[in-house]
């Protein structure tokens, strides 16, 4: 009730003739809207003083109306007319506010009075009026999704604006309403690569990450065959690829977008340099993605800077792990080992969990040290803290299985262990190894089953499994020792609670225990279990996102988020370049024009050389007019197919035309090509 | 792009909230206090979580939770780094960025949100617009707007909006024109335990407070700009001069501003203030530990170290702190577990000394790793990469400014491993 009387005197403030008690009203209404309290009944009050002289309270009752329309669209309607003369006052300002507030305003009905705002200011005279209409265009796409073939025309106009006030705007728009229509932007893409430096740091981002994908349509990848994974290894095998190829001449577009980006490495916003750093990732001859230090080879004079502080979060010191451990080499793992010794005594216990595993990868990675790596966690093995030990042995297991020949007296050293260690991942993981290798421990082995048997009843799940796993293994390499105790193993598993354990025992039995009804997999048992395993490969935590435009939301939690936009495989061959190629009086182009000659078009198809003009012309031509006559057959084939009724046919049927189509362009090519030669 | 906003406090207040498209639900935040009761520190909180309808993109500054809504894919540093220009933006019309300023403001704070995003999307966001558009708060003003009912907004469009500088706005005046320039280095550095540097490196910031009429177009050159390889700048400031002449050439924004930020990480570089001789042990038996600290002067370019503090994590067996220092105050909070040992000037000639004894939790095992220190101090007059303004350089106007050149050199995030 004491809000209900608050809302009586707010009502009657804003009845009032004074401004300044209605501005008071309307301070403390939105103060209330701020707290996320329920100021809806004010709506008849408020609405009234959408008209009011006073710019301030206007505004906040803009503020207001926004916020509670959707719940009372009857009466929000009675603002509308408001808004509309508002769109045609002489100021800038107020025709701007007016069209932002009319369509953030979500009530279907308005939606043609919206649609038609939004096409006036489209073309206004102010700029500011133009951003504001690019705002508009999502609000309105989200409210009736119908309208979006005229929004889409809409942005193809705004598109064409040529001041940079808009340039985001639009981009945003365009990302939001129609990503798939790359063809709007053919004609503005120069524009905005030289725009570019002077939009706002958001626009900027927005405009990087839409023409990456751009670029990946129209463009041939610069690192020809060379898969970006492979650019440190084998320097060798790309030299020869090279050899094999045509030389790769870069479309002078592609060219212009590198390096109008790259300025902006200097940015203040951190999102604008991200944007440009997964530009260089995605689209950048691999010798240039240097300059963003984005390879991990150029990270390592850096290597000091993901030293780890015990006071930086959690999260940042899991990562720098990450980037330490990928950074590892013969040439400094001395120093990262060292490093990595300070992180096992820190206090963060998931720090010093994650620091093993970590010492375990560069094991793993780099042959030299392992023996290294494998002494340090032995040592670990006495530490104090139980979660140290059990994750040193879960790493040793891991690490143990590339060599154990050579590491019998480790292993013998973890089968003591298991006295002491309690945690179940642990005492699996040693009972695995006893297991597998058994044989370079014949003599502990059995006195661990030994123990393993009278504690089983009492053991986690997993430990379980990995005692009837040693008991199968020893049976089968030490029956005369161990065939007691392995029955009684099983025996007390047949009676388990739980079924999986139960399952198990049942099947080990069959297979590793003669009786005349076993089958003849029981000859096998030797092969089955003790079968040479191959040694685990200890992964980063961060593999396997690769496919994720770098920096978006969807490769960071390693999911495709709602509206991420694929981006796309570089082409086999580059489409038409002079899609792209804009009337000569447009100012802003007039330079590039003379880049995208047929010459330059030319020197790109197929890596043919440089010939003189009116040749190269001649032979894109020709190639447009096959790409054509792909298209036909494609069509001919759909038609016939609508008459098949079965669906897979039609399928299969396609698929044939399309192979079909694709030989008569090749043979094209090919006659093309045999041809150049000859008049050559 | 951004759906709403909550600011939260650490006590877990929802105390206030932003919708810029339909209202979602503030009991979408649950997601929020589940991960940070599982963080334990605020810090660990993680920035990007998911939940099954949204992701909560959230910051933590100035002990304020800035949690966004977000519902398609966005660049998570996009909106990162638009929450950080939001919680600058109110430092800079409010004195700071505080849950009290921002109640206190809440109208303002608003209006601010409303210009600065539309429908989720960037639309103000340089100071010098925004300040056209809404005033920020001054005693007198406020006193003025309260009788007469006079408003805070700007009625005219701010004509940045329209120019090629949308930094800056239109028709400065000022009687006395001054141009200052902060020069402020901060080194983060990792000693270990005998003393040597691990690593270190400078971040630096040009803090600029310009205050000049008309459109001034200003240079500002260094003796030594090749110790600046990396660098990051104000949208204003031109690239391609940088490039080509190493000197920095702008249109500044009005009034205060960050003109750029540099990094120098050559260790050669990077000299180290002052040593730390310490020595924190903790016994095998009786349950208590000892500890000696004792700081002094080492690279110090002959001038005074100023404001030193030094700050250790103890582990959480340590319950108590029996100490004596020869300068300064100290404070064992057993709670936080935080050992605060509040220096101020150092004296080269009577080094400041804490030592004493640390009382255990009986019966608990030693702790296994020492505790690191974290050292804060202040220099004044000193850039500590030895980084000199040449000079500054005004075009475009005639009138003749007043200049001034600070520099100060802070610990950054400054570690000494025992």
């Amino acid at each position: 009730s004491e809000n209900q009387n608050g809302l009586i005197i707010e009502t009657e403030m804003l009845d009032s003739n004074k401004d300044s008690l209605k501005l008071e009203a309307m301070k403390r209404i939105v103060a209330m809207i701020a707290r996320g309290k329920n100021a809806s009944d004010l709506f008849p009050a408020v609405v009234k003083n959408v008209a009011c002289k006073n710019i301030e309270v206007k505004k906040l009752v803009y503020v207001y109306l926004v916020r509670y329309a959707e719940e009372q669209q009857d009466l929000a309607l009675l603002s509308i007319s408001t808004f509309q003369r508002g769109l045609k006052d002489p100021n800038q300002l107020i025709r701007a506010s007016a069209l932002r507030v009319l369509s953030s305003i979500r009530v279907t009905i308005i939606v043609p009075i919206m649609m038609l705002a939004i096409k006036e200011a489209a073309s206004d005279m102010s700029p500011y009026v133009r951003k504001t209409a690019a705002h508009a265009i999502p609000k309105l796409h989200s409210l009736d999704p119908e309208q979006k073939d005229q929004l889409i025309e809409v942005i193809e106009k705004l598109l064409a604006d040529k001041t940079t006030l808009v340039a985001g705007s639009v981009v945003m728009a365009f990302e939001e309403v129609c990503p798939d229509r790359i063809d709007l932007i053919h004609k503005n893409y120069r524009k905005l690569c030289n725009l570019l430096i002077d939009v706002e740091e958001w626009g900027q981002v927005v405009i990087i990450n839409m023409l990456t994908r751009y670029a990946r349509t129209q463009f041939l990848n610069p690192n020809v065959n060379v898969s970006i994974t492979h650019m440190y290894e084998d320097e060798k095998a790309e030299v020869t690829t090279l050899e094999k190829r045509k030389p790769y001449v870069m479309d002078p577009d592609h060219r212009l977008l590198l390096r109008n980006t790259k300025p902006l490495l200097q940015s203040r916003n951190a999102a604008v340099v991200m944007a440009v750093a997964q530009l260089y990732f995605h689209l950048a001859p691999k010798a240039e993605v240097g300059i963003i230090a984005k390879a991990l080879g150029m990270f390592e004079p850096y290597l000091k800077s993901f030293y780890i502080r015990s006071t930086d979060p959690t999260q940042i010191k899991i990562l720098k792990l990450e980037v330490l451990t990928n950074l590892a080499n013969e040439a400094n793992i001395s120093t990262i080992l060292r490093e990595f010794q300070t992180y096992i005594k820190s206090m963060d216990k998931d720090f010093v969990a994650a620091s093993i595993q970590a010492i375990g990868r560069c094991a793993t990675n780099i042959g030299e040290v392992r023996d290294t790596c494998l002494n340090g966690l032995v040592q670990l093995l006495s530490n104090r803290d139980e979660l140290v030990v059990a994750e040193s042995v879960v790493v040793i297991k891991k690490l143990l299985q590339m060599q154990p020949e050579q590491h019998s007296d480790i292993i013998k050293h973890m089968a003591k262990l298991i006295d002491n260690i309690q945690v179940p991942m642990a005492r699996a993981s040693i009972l695995w190894l006893i297991g597998e290798y058994c044989e370079h421990v014949p003599k502990i082995a059995p006195d661990v089953l030994r123990k393993m048997a009278k504690s089983f009843t009492n053991e986690e799940d997993i430990v379980k499994l990995q005692i009837i796993n040693l008991a199968a293994k020893l049976y089968l390499t030490n029956s005369k020792q161990t065939k007691l105790l392995t029955q009684y193993v099983l025996n007390l598993a047949k009676y388990d609670q739980n079924y999986d354990i139960r399952d198990r025992a049942r099947f080990i039995r069959q297979l590793i225990v003669p009786t005349d009804k076993s089958g003849a997999l029981n000859k096998y048992a030797k092969k089955l279990f003790l079968a040479l395993k191959p040694a685990p490969v200890l992964e980063s935590p961060f593999k396997d996102r690769d496919h994720f435009q770098l920096g978006s939301l969807s490769h960071l939690l390693n999911a495709k988020a709602a509206g991420y936009q694929e981006l796309p495989d570089w082409p086999e061959s580059a489409p038409d370049p002079s899609v792209r190629n804009v009337e000569v009086k447009d100012s802003v182009c007039a330079e590039r024009t003379v880049l995208t000659g047929p010459e330059g078009a030319g020197n790109r198809k197929r890596g043919r050389k440089a010939v003189k003009n009116q040749k190269s012309a001649s032979e894109s031509e020709s190639e447009s007019e096959s790409s054509e006559s792909e298209d036909e057959s494609e069509e001919e084939s759909e038609e016939e197919s609508e008459s098949d009724t079965d669906v897979r046919k039609k399928k299969v049927g396609l698929d044939w035309n399309r192979i079909l189509a694709n030989y008569v362009v090749n043979t094209l090519h090919y006659i093309q090509y045999t041809a150049f030669y000859f008049f050559k | 792009m951004i759906h709403s906003l909550f600011l939260i406090n650490n006590a877990g207040d929802l105390f206030l909230e932003k919708h810029w498209k339909s209202v979602i639900s503030r009991s979408v935040c649950d997601y929020f206090f589940e991960a940070r009761e599982k963080a334990v520190e605020p810090d660990n909180v993680p920035p990007v979580i998911r939940t099954p309808h949204h992701y909560l993109i959230n910051i933590y500054r100035e002990k304020i939770f800035f949690v966004s809504v977000i519902q398609t894919e966005v660049p998570p540093l996009f909106v990162i780094e638009f929450l950080h220009r939001v919680a600058e933006t109110f430092q800079d019309y409010f004195g700071e960025c505080s849950e009290t300023t921002i109640k206190d403001n809440v109208v303002i704070v608003y209006e601010l949100l409303e210009e600065m995003l539309d429908n989720g999307f960037p639309l103000a966001t340089e100071s010098n617009i925004l300040k056209e558009l809404i005033r920020p708060p001054t005693i007198l003003r406020s006193m003025v707007n309260t009788i007469t009912g006079s408003s805070n907004v700007g009625e005219t469009l701010p004509t940045g909006q329209l120019s090629n500088i949308p930094w800056r706005r239109a028709g400065v005046k000022y009687t006395n024109n001054e141009a200052y320039f902060d020069v402020v280095e901060e080194i983060d550095a990792i000693l270990d335990k005998s003393g040597t540097t691990v690593f270190a490196e400078i971040q630096g910031v040009i803090d600029a407070c310009v205050k000049l009429s008309g459109m001034p177009d200003l240079t500002l050159s260094f003796m030594n700009p090749r110790l600046l390889d990396d660098v990051s700048f104000h949208p204003c400031v031109r690239y391609k001069r940088w490039e080509s002449e190493r000197v920095i050439s702008f249109i500044p924004p009005d009034g205060n501003f960050q003109l750029m930020s540099y990094h120098i990480s050559a260790q050669n570089l990077v000299a180290i203030p002052i040593y730390v001789k310490q020595n924190i042990s903790f016994f095998e038996t009786g349950s208590s530990g000892r500890l000696d600290i004792t700081v002094g002067p080492k690279q110090t370019m002959g001038k005074t170290v100023e404001c030193l503090v030094v700050t250790v994590h103890m582990p959480k067996v340590v319950l108590s702190a029996n100490l004596s220092a020869t300068q300064g105050t100290y404070n064992y909070d057993p709670v936080t577990k935080i050992l605060l040992w509040d220096i101020g000037k150092l004296n080269p000639q009577k080094l400041p000394n804490l030592k004493g004894s640390l009382s255990l939790q009986s019966g608990a095992p030693k702790p296994e790793e020492n505790p690191s220190l974290n050292i804060d101090l202040k220099i004044q007059q000193l850039a500590i990469s030895g980084l000199k303004v040449n000079r500054l350089d005004m075009y475009g106007e005639k009138y003749k400014p007043f200049k001034g050149v600070k520099y100060v050199t802070k610990a950054g995030k400054f570690q000494v491993r025992t």
